[in-house]
């Protein structure tokens, strides 16, 4: 097969790029594709988030003021699926497509056209499960979790729900194996396994534990399927069958998913850090087998999501001392990213602002996480508020700061322009604030014992959540500020040239901004490589 | 950037004085775990608190070396980047290995409490709790006595859709219920539990239980209440189970055993005459505090 490297090479400024809808829906082009998930995902955060909204509003005070409890479970269901599946995971993909090429030296993508095919799947898959909301008996409400039986009591909406599922795993795996696809065979000559930058680290490990589990949940809502329309027995004890045992292999997925929402954060930090205290990261190959570390460990601790389903003692301790266990690699994370500020020379751009937030605020969760591991005091914990906050912990703080991280700090390598840094440092004060506000009174209520997944409280729960209701508002509204700052930055940001931070390295900072259409078309030279490499 | 980060406080710490109307039994001061009333549950809630500490202390050391590092290598005041500080493999052993010396320590105490909350022998009284949509069903396996347990009516009112009603005003809101579990003080019950229709979880925070009652298996579960400490203590279904999931509390009311066993008689009675063909509509059953006074009259 002829390549086109160089014949592109030297037209470089004449892409050949369809253009007007063709460009988007026939896109192959890696940052058409990136950019696309992030617009997607950033609309999906805005309608998750507008759920979360009508949860908290409920939850201002006690009685039911607005929402038959029926809706308001949807919203949880749907808030739940919305955020995971809709809003961080695509804006993964997104980073992943944008910077991947650009950080290892590639032209594009391995696979363009499956690249565009993972894509178009989501709006699909979304407008079916959104459009759930609309058929008799309204969307589904036995949490994303879908526990049977409760799952299988799901009206019309059912058979959208594990179709739009099923579509949201096809897209995750096809876009995961272009990605293990191109970091494995497109690199540049040079960019060895260990000069890759973490960012790239963390998705190679992330993509393979897509690979791994996504199948798995496919597996399990089918089988919910059968159970419902066909007469199988998967999960009723009456046919011969086990509830438990959809939890087993729900979680099977759900803790690597766990993982795969988090670790490309890990990734951003380990980018971020570096750049803004003008010292390479410390630690580099520690970080990356921490990395493999969390990701084999997010394989046998999947038992600690269901303590109180009544296993057999061995299998708890077994669980407890496994989940335990990923505290060493985490710690390492935390401890390598303290110890890349230690000595550095520290200023506190937005994108560090996030990733500084994400040091402490993912350390609570952290902690909380831990907590949760014991199974005795799981016992009070589970289900409860308790954990409603630590996994916002790991999640807002954690998953939406790295992607905002991301999208900070490559926002003027992907637009060519500087964005409003002032403005965007009002976004990043009011968010971190808020979330606090927002969540960290859920441990308070959790611990007194107010359950989660409820529509309505007893009355002494009524002024945390309250202050977590204004803290949620508070939240929501910043977040406005984002997309805002995004569009005042294409419009008329200041121009950036090749290296938009000083102390930032990397392939991707030896392109100019924006970067040519075609990324690398023709490979970085070694010492280019090494330079960008350094740590 | 000081003045940034406290208005937005200042306005979330007057909006939510301004909305809070002042309660007697306000809910600020609900922060942490009850100790409850059972040796178990204080054990968890010693563990509870002992994690809770190290934590804290972890969080000193490195939320300190974080802070330290914002506050003293700041360009703004002429920090120069050390670039050679990148790798220490002395300092990289000591951070992984620590940690799991500390976890040792945090394991150990929580498989013993683990090993004695399993252990469901010698077991006094055996009750068997079914879970259904929406509410629990309480049957005493060895004195034929059994019957449902649902949210009590005033509250009932209350949580309709803009009922109108005050939850403040209502006692107990969502945590009261018609017929309480009935057990003695000092004994060790036995629970098992089990599901009717979708999964449950039967919770009681005071007795440290928490066990997913679950169709077409059985979980056991147990608790000893404190020979001191007679009352009422509630919980709520802590596994989402359809529309009115949240309204499904727990009440068990624990008694001295004198009035355990009169009350278990007079209930194991009045059952079996409601049972008769001849008997009238079973009346619904008197509510707790009633039944004891009627058991004293009645013997």
């Amino acid at each position: 097969m002829p390549t086109p490297l160089s014949h592109a090479a030297s037209h470089e400024e004449h892409d050949h790029k369809p253009s007007g809808w063709r460009r988007w829906v026939y896109a192959t082009n890696h940052k058409d594709i990136g950019t696309m998930y992030l617009i997607f995902a950033g609309t999906m955060f805005f309608i998750g988030g507008l759920m979360a909204m009508l949860i908290r509003l409920e939850l201002f005070k006690p009685g039911l003021q607005f929402f038959d409890p029926q809706f308001f479970n949807s919203m949880t269901t749907m808030h739940a699926l919305i955020m995971i599946f809709g809003a961080v995971m695509p804006a993964w993909t997104g980073l992943a497509n944008w910077m991947i090429p650009l950080q290892t030296g590639a032209p594009d993508m391995a696979l363009p056209r499956l690249n565009n095919f993972s894509f178009w799947i989501l709006p699909f898959a979304f407008t079916l499960l959104l459009s759930s909301l609309f058929v008799p008996g309204g969307a589904p409400a036995g949490g994303w979790t879908m526990y049977p039986p409760l799952a299988l009591q799901t009206g019309a909406s059912f058979p959208m729900l594990i179709f739009s599922i099923h579509l949201m795993g096809a897209s995750s795996i096809l876009g995961a194996i272009n990605i293990v696809v191109t970091i494995i065979n497109m690199r540049a000559p040079g960019m060895t396994l260990l000069r890759m930058p973490l960012f790239v680290w963390t998705w190679l490990i992330t993509a393979y534990l897509l690979i791994a589990v996504m199948p798995v949940l496919a597996g399990a809502v089918t089988m919910l399927l059968t159970d419902h329309f066909f007469g199988t027995t998967f999960f009723t004890a009456a046919g011969g069958g086990d509830p438990v045992m959809f939890q087993h292999i729900f979680w099977f997925f759900g803790h690597p998913e766990v993982y795969i929402l988090i670790l490309p954060a890990f990734g951003i930090i380990s980018e971020v850090i570096p750049t803004f205290a003008r010292k390479p990261l410390f630690g580099y190959e520690a970080m990356v087998y921490a990395v493999a570390s969390i990701a084999f460990l997010s394989f046998i601790v999947w038992a600690h999501h269901m303590f109180t389903v009544g296993m057999p003692l061995a299998a708890q301790l077994f669980f407890m001392l496994s989940t335990m266990l990923i505290a060493v690699p985490t710690g390492v994370k935390v401890f390598n990213w303290t110890a890349t500020m230690w000595k550095g020379s520290l200023t506190f751009e937005p994108p560090m602002l996030f990733a500084l937030a994400f040091l402490f605020l993912f350390t609570i969760g952290g902690f909380s996480g831990l907590m949760l591991a014991i199974v005795p005091a799981d016992y009070q914990y589970q289900d409860t508020y308790f954990v409603v906050a630590h996994f916002h912990y790991v999640l807002v703080p954690g998953s939406v700061f790295g992607i905002m991280a991301g999208v900070y700090y490559w926002l003027p390598k992907w637009t060519g322009h500087m964005y409003d840094l002032k403005l965007a440092t009002w976004h990043f004060w009011l968010s971190a604030i808020f979330v606090n506000v927002l969540f960290f009174p859920q441990h308070f209520l959790g611990l007194a014992g107010m359950p989660r997944r409820i529509p309505d409280y007893a009355v002494q729960f009524t002024d945390w959540n309250m202050v977590s209701t204004i803290g949620a508002f508070g939240f929501g509204l910043a977040q406005l500020l984002f997309p805002y700052i995004i569009w005042k930055c294409v419009r008329s940001g200041a121009r950036v040239g090749n290296k938009a931070w000083e102390g930032a390295h990397g392939l991707e900072w030896e392109l100019r901004s924006p970067p040519p259409y075609h990324s690398w078309t023709t490979p970085p030279s070694d010492a280019v490589i090494a330079r960008g490499a350094e740590h | 950037m000081i003045r940034t980060k406290l208005a937005p406080l200042a306005l979330l710490v007057a909006a939510a004085c301004g909305c809070g109307p002042a309660r007697a039994d306000s809910g600020w001061g609900l922060l942490n775990m009850p100790e409850g009333v059972t040796e178990i549950s204080r054990k968890i809630y010693a563990l509870h608190m002992k994690i809770f500490w190290v934590c804290v202390a972890i969080a000193v050391v490195v939320f300190g070396a974080m802070i330290w590092s914002i506050v003293a290598y700041r360009k703004s005041k002429g920090a120069i980047p050390d670039g050679t500080l990148v790798h220490n493999t002395k300092v990289e052993f000591i951070w992984t290995v620590v940690p799991v010396f500390i976890l040792i320590g945090m394991a150990v105490p929580a498989a013993k409490t683990l090993v004695e909350i399993e252990d469901t022998t010698k077991t006094e009284l055996t009750i068997k709790v079914t879970g259904y949509q929406w509410g629990w069903h309480y049957d005493y396996l060895d004195d034929g006595v059994a019957y449902y347990s649902r949210l009590d009516r005033k509250s009932d009112a209350a949580r309709e859709l803009l009922s109108g009603i005050d939850p403040n005003t209502v006692d107990h809101y969502l945590l009261n219920v018609d017929h309480p579990l009935v057990v003695p003080v000092g004994t060790k019950v036995r629970l098992l539990i089990t599901g009717a229709d979708v999964i449950h979880s039967w919770w009681v925070p005071a007795f440290g239980v928490k066990k997913d009652a679950i169709p077409g298996f059985v979980n056991e579960a147990w608790f000893r209440v404190d020979t001191d400490k007679p009352g009422l203590y509630r919980g709520q279904c802590a596994e989402l189970c359809g529309r009115d999931h949240g309204f499904m509390p727990i009440v068990v009311d624990v008694r001295s055993k004198a009035d355990f066993a009169s009350w278990l008689k007079d209930k194991a009675a009045e059952q079996k005459q409601a049972a008769a063909p001849s008997a009238a509509p079973a009346p619904p059953a008197p509510a707790a505090p009633a039944a004891t006074s009627a058991g004293a009259s009645a013997s």
